[in-house]
């Protein structure tokens, strides 16, 4: 009787991760067989490397280097900014910070990352737009430039937590050997906790950027959704997210459009693999 | 211009330490002579490495520690010297070795240039001359560009020795320093401590009676935060004052 309701117990959970793993094969397939299906009526190095994206002039042209561009520009201009904020953040609230201060930071984080990404883009919309368009005198304020800060904010809360447990698993040992030669607080962050917490870091540092390629309402709503090569951060533009999300709804299915809005979502899923893949191979460095 | 063998280093006076309200050390009173080693023994929590860790204020980075007395390097209390540099004069070594994630060489030349700036040539020649004395450049000398990880037990406690001396300490605290060696290892160790006394001021912890009988000069025995014996090592282990040093070097406790 046992051993039964341990077979059966173990077969359930068997049945329960293989299908998660099915689940996922399945969306992976669908997408490819969808996806692929552009490339009947465009080449892929037309379609990566095509300068203009009208899919619904006759015919369409499906270039998505502007969306490419646009994701890019955006999720460069995030990382520029999150990136030394969340690491000086995480640096203060796992080394610097009182114990009060502390707690108080570290649920504000959280709290920042439980905000959901259509309402930090409305405040974005409501608050940023303006400004942004005050303070460099453009005819809009819906540029990459906002969206890059508004994405800041949503990959903080990752890089923050992330990094500031990486941080605090540095052997206190580490510390103490340091202060034990002499060296200031700041030397020891720098040349001791810094080095010993870097893969930690690097991968918090992309699982935020993944967050942020991934991002989709918060930039549809304030980038200004134009498909065109953006010159400077301070244009529209329209990200790969945003395209899907904004189009879908109007494709017809089975026509090219459609076809290459999954192709889109191929690249973004390439990219996003490609970021994971990379944070984890960093996570993994760290445990050897 | 140290002066051998002669005045003295630390002069600790009616010390008291809690962490909360746990009373680490007791009422301690102890002079270190210059140029020679101090034994501590005693049980766990008897209050020895608590010790250790007042002499360069390690203890400082627990968040409930409270001292009262007065502890002097060469009649200044360490309180008013800035604490880079008295961490830099009262060098430690550590129970378990901890090589810094970076090269040998690194991991020497990186006390050094974390208190004066100097060229490469020279960096070179003091990290040589650091490693020798340490009795480690032998081993190491072809390889110095190799992660610090790499060597063995020993190797890493004597490089870890050797960066400690790179930042031209006075005194050099050792907190159970062979704990984690073999009886080889332990043994070059012990010679490099006996060889560095010419020059600096030894605090050893260690919970190996032997070893404070093989080096110390003079040895200390702790119980509970108190002070219970300092004499000359000889004479601790020929013929002790107090009955519970008697018990404790026979191994019948702790």
């Amino acid at each position: 009787m046992r051993k039964l309701k341990e077979l059966v117990i173990e077969k359930l959970i068997l049945i329960c991760g293989l299908a998660s793993i099915f689940f996922v094969a399945l969306i992976f397939l669908f997408l490819l067989k969808e996806g692929f299906a552009v490339f009947k009526a465009v080449n892929p190095f037309n379609f990566l490397f095509g300068k203009s994206w009208y899919p619904i002039s006759d015919p369409p042209q499906l270039g998505i280097l502007p969306l490419i561009l646009g994701s890019l520009l955006v999720t460069l201009g995030a990382a520029v900014i999150s990136i030394p904020i969340g690491v000086a953040c995480a640096v203060y609230i796992a080394e610097v910070a009182p114990a009060k201060t502390k707690e108080a930071l570290k649920a504000g984080i959280e709290l920042l990352a439980a905000i959901p990404s259509v309402v930090l883009g409305f405040i974005g919309m409501v608050t940023l737009v303006p400004l942004v368009k005050s303070v460099f005198h453009i005819p809009t304020g819906l540029t990459a430039l906002s969206g890059s800060i508004m994405l800041a904010f949503m990959a903080m809360p990752t890089i923050v937590s992330i990094a500031e447990d990486a941080l605090y698993s540095v052997p206190k040992s580490y510390k103490e050997g340091a202060f034990a030669l002499g060296a200031t607080h700041w030397q020891t962050i720098r040349r001791v906790m810094l080095p010993a917490a870097s893969s930690g870091i690097l991968a918090a540092v992309m699982l935020g950027l993944g967050r942020v390629i991934g991002e989709t309402m918060a930039v549809m709503m304030i980038t200004g959704n134009a498909a065109v090569i953006p010159r400077s951060i301070l244009q529209p533009v329209r990200t790969l997210t945003a395209t899907i999300a904004a189009e879908m709804g109007e494709a017809v299915v089975g026509s090219e459009h459609y076809f290459a809005l999954f192709a889109v979502g191929i690249v973004l899923f390439i990219i996003s693999f490609a970021v994971n893949v990379t944070a984890d191979l960093f996570l993994h460095k760290k445990e050897r | 211009m140290v002066t051998i063998g002669v005045g003295v280093k630390f002069e600790i006076h009616d010390l008291n330490i809690w962490f909360g309200s746990a009373h680490a050390i007791r009422h301690v009173n102890i002079e270190i002579q210059t140029n020679e080693i101090l034994s501590v023994i005693g049980p766990a929590n008897s209050g020895k490495t608590t010790f250790l860790r007042t002499l360069n204020r390690l203890n400082e980075l627990y968040a409930n520690y409270n001292i009262t007395g007065e502890v002097e390097l060469e009649r200044e209390d360490i309180r008013s010297i800035e604490i880079g540099e008295l961490r830099r004069k009262v060098g430690m070594v550590f129970a378990l070795p901890l090589p810094l994630p970076l090269s040998i060489f690194d991991n020497v030349a990186y006390g050094i240039k974390m208190h004066d700036r100097r060229g490469k040539k020279e960096l070179e020649e003091k990290v040589e001359e650091t490693l020798r004395q340490a009795y480690l450049w032998e081993e190491v000398k072809d390889r110095l560009s190799e992660s610090a990880f790499k060597l063995s037990g020993g190797q890493q406690q004597r490089l870890c020795i050797a960066r400690t001396l790179a930042v031209g300490p006075e005194v050099i605290l050792f907190d159970e320093p062979c704990s984690g060696l073999d009886p080889i290892s332990t043994a070059k160790v012990e010679d490099a401590m006996v060889k560095l006394k010419e020059k600096f001021t030894i605090v050893l912890v260690t919970n190996n009676v032997k070893q404070a009988a093989r080096v110390g000069d003079k040895t200390a025995f702790f119980l509970n935060g108190e002070l219970v014996e300092l004499d000359k090592t000889d004479r601790i282990f020929t013929a002790p004052q107090d009955k519970r040093t008697d018990g404790y070097i026979r191994g019948k406790f702790g």
